[in-house]
């Protein structure tokens, strides 16, 4: 269980996220949503710590994740798909891929395997630079590197952005499906009425604090949320 | 005699050119990884070859072959490029490019002042490390150590590329510099593989120091200087932060500088590879090998 406690976090003078607590259980799907610069990413960031926190506790089956060295973190079965894709431009597909199992010792080609069935695009592309792939591909080539290290946790920070309609169904479809062979997920969205529909949680952030949080299917259902988030 | 002259030439060269490249390829992979002109690391082939002016007579005289020392050098290489990397560089790291830069000067002069007090302004000779036979080819009369530094330096070029390809250690060394971030959540620890670079540059001076040494038998406190000029000129020709960039560019310095010493006029050669070099950076700033990757923050 990932466990998120009064978290506050500061960038200098602007402090970002206010006594932030979550909880993401075994097996759950949970979303956080919240408008631009709200925090979501801020958050993601401090858990997998590439920002170091003010104050409050993150732990993840009980490993403390603030007094962890950022590199380990990974070693505890937690993956980060981060914001923007992130993959390493300058190498190929397959060593994007190699490189999301860094910490692993033993044989990677049945995980392999398993990614390029699940994204045969990125099989067709493996000895090409991940700089040169388009968009959605390289969004696929980000999820599929972070499976890679066999998490037992996966955190996602907006998969959907920038893709279009039929790819943000496809990326919603292969996060269900991650998440059907055991990985929790934590889902960082703008896309608030997707991110929902597959949650069994969610959480939602405004400028820095909890604003609701509570069942999925409720929040779908509540008017300020239709308002503020849905569009509706 | 034309053809003689020629030959020995184009030896001589690429003797001069591969110690260039071994240097040329520590400024680079540094570079390559965090973005910095390490201005200290032409001091570490002072410091191999001052290694190796004092263990090379404990190693004969132990009835071992001379080169062993170039152990001893690689380790006292790997010990200074790390030391200054962990206690004047990393401290300094993310406070702008400026800062670095200031800061690698520094220890440049340190180092340069420092080996002063340690072993005296005035030259010392280095004993022969190989003595090897010259043979005579087509009437040229050919150094045959010079031909085994070349192939020295071919073999580690070759085993780097490899290493830097194939190995796990190697990838990461690439992943970094795309991406901290990510590599960082990829598992990777960005400390260690920097300081690691700092290892392998380090130790790749200690081996151009004993190439150096062998060739011309003499250190100064002032060597690092001049050859780290030369080789870092190398570096940029071939494209900073490209690997095979810096042993074409190491080639290209070292074979000009003998041709035109040979062909031309002793005094010229440095004029004619800074054109160079201003020409090519015209023509592709980025250097003959190099990938415009602009700078990453
Ligand atoms: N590196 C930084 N330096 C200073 N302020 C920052 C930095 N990164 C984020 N912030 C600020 O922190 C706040 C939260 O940003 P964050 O990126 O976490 O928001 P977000 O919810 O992920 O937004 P988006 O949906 O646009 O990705 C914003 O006000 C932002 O300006
Ligand atoms: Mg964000």
């Amino acid at each position: 269980m990932l466990s998120v406690k009064d978290l506050n976090v500061s960038y200098g003078a602007i402090h970002a996220i206010h006594d932030v607590s979550l909880d993401v259980n075994d097996g759950e799907i949970v979303s956080l949503i919240g408008a631009n610069g709200a925090g979501k990413t801020t958050i993601l960031h401090t858990i997998t710590g590439l920002k170091k926190a003010q104050s409050g506790s993150v732990t993840y089956n009980d490993n403390d994740l603030l007094k962890t060295e950022p590199s380990k973190i990974i070693t505890l079965g937690m993956a980060h798909v981060p914001e923007g894709r992130h993959i390493f431009p300058g190498m190929t597909v397959e060593e994007n891929l190699e490189m999301g199992a860094y910490i692993r010792k033993d044989d990677l080609s049945s995980s392999m395997k398993e990614v390029y069935e699940r994204f045969p695009r990125l099989k067709e592309r493996r000895r090409q630079l991940a700089g040169t792939l388009s968009g959605g591909e390289q969004q696929m080539l980000a999820v599929g590197r972070a499976l890679m290290s066999k998490p037992s946790i996966l955190l996602m920070d907006e998969p959907s952005m920038g893709l279009s309609p039929l790819l943000v169904k496809e990326i919603f479809s292969i996060i269900k499906e991650v998440h059907k062979q055991g990985i929790t997920v934590l889902l960082v969205e703008q896309n608030a009425k997707m991110a929902l529909s597959i949650s069994d949680r969610a959480y939602v952030l405004e400028t820095g604090h909890i604003s609701m949080s509570g069942a999925a299917d409720e929040l779908l259902n509540d008017e300020q949320v239709k308002k503020a988030y849905l569009g509706l | 005699m034309q053809l003689a002259l020629f030959i020995q030439s184009v030896i001589n060269g690429l003797n001069q050119g591969a110690i260039y490249a071994l240097i040329a390829l520590g400024y680079t992979m540094v570079y390559g990884i965090i973005r910095m002109i390490n201005f200290a690391h032409g001091d570490f082939i002072m410091v191999g070859a001052y290694t190796l002016f004092y263990t090379i007579p404990l190693m004969i005289s132990a009835g071992m072959p001379a080169w062993l020392a170039v152990i001893v050098a690689i380790a006292v290489c790997v010990i200074v490029g790390v030391t200054v990397e962990v206690v004047a560089y990393r401290p300094v790291r993310g406070q702008g490019s400026m800062t670095a830069l200031i800061t690698a000067l520094a220890m440049s002069l340190f180092l340069e002042n420092l080996a002063m007090v340690l072993f005296g302004a005035n030259p010392k000779s280095v004993p022969a490390i190989f003595t090897l036979p010259t043979v005579n080819f087509l009437g040229a009369t050919l150094q045959t150590k010079y031909l085994l530094t070349f192939g020295i330096g071919a073999v580690i070029m070759i085993l780097l590329q490899l290493f830097v390809k194939k190995t796990k250690l190697g990838k990461a060394m690439r992943a970094v510099p795309q991406d901290k971030e990510a590599s960082t959540l990829m598992g990777i620890h960005v400390n260690k593989i920097i300081t690691t670079t700092f290892a392998i540059g380090s130790g790749l001076a200690a081996v151009a120091a004993l190439m150096y040494c062998s060739t011309y038998p003499r250190c100064t406190t002032d060597m690092g200087s001049m050859m780290g000029l030369k080789a870092f000129i190398a570096a940029v020709l071939g494209g900073i932060g490209s690997i095979p960039g810096a042993m074409l560019g190491g080639l290209v310095v070292g074979l000009i500088e003998i041709f035109v010493k040979v062909y031309i006029a002793p005094g010229w050669y440095e004029a004619i590879t800074y054109g160079l070099l201003i020409i090519v950076l015209l023509v592709k700033p980025s250097g003959i090998l190099g990938k415009n990757v602009g700078e990453k923050v």
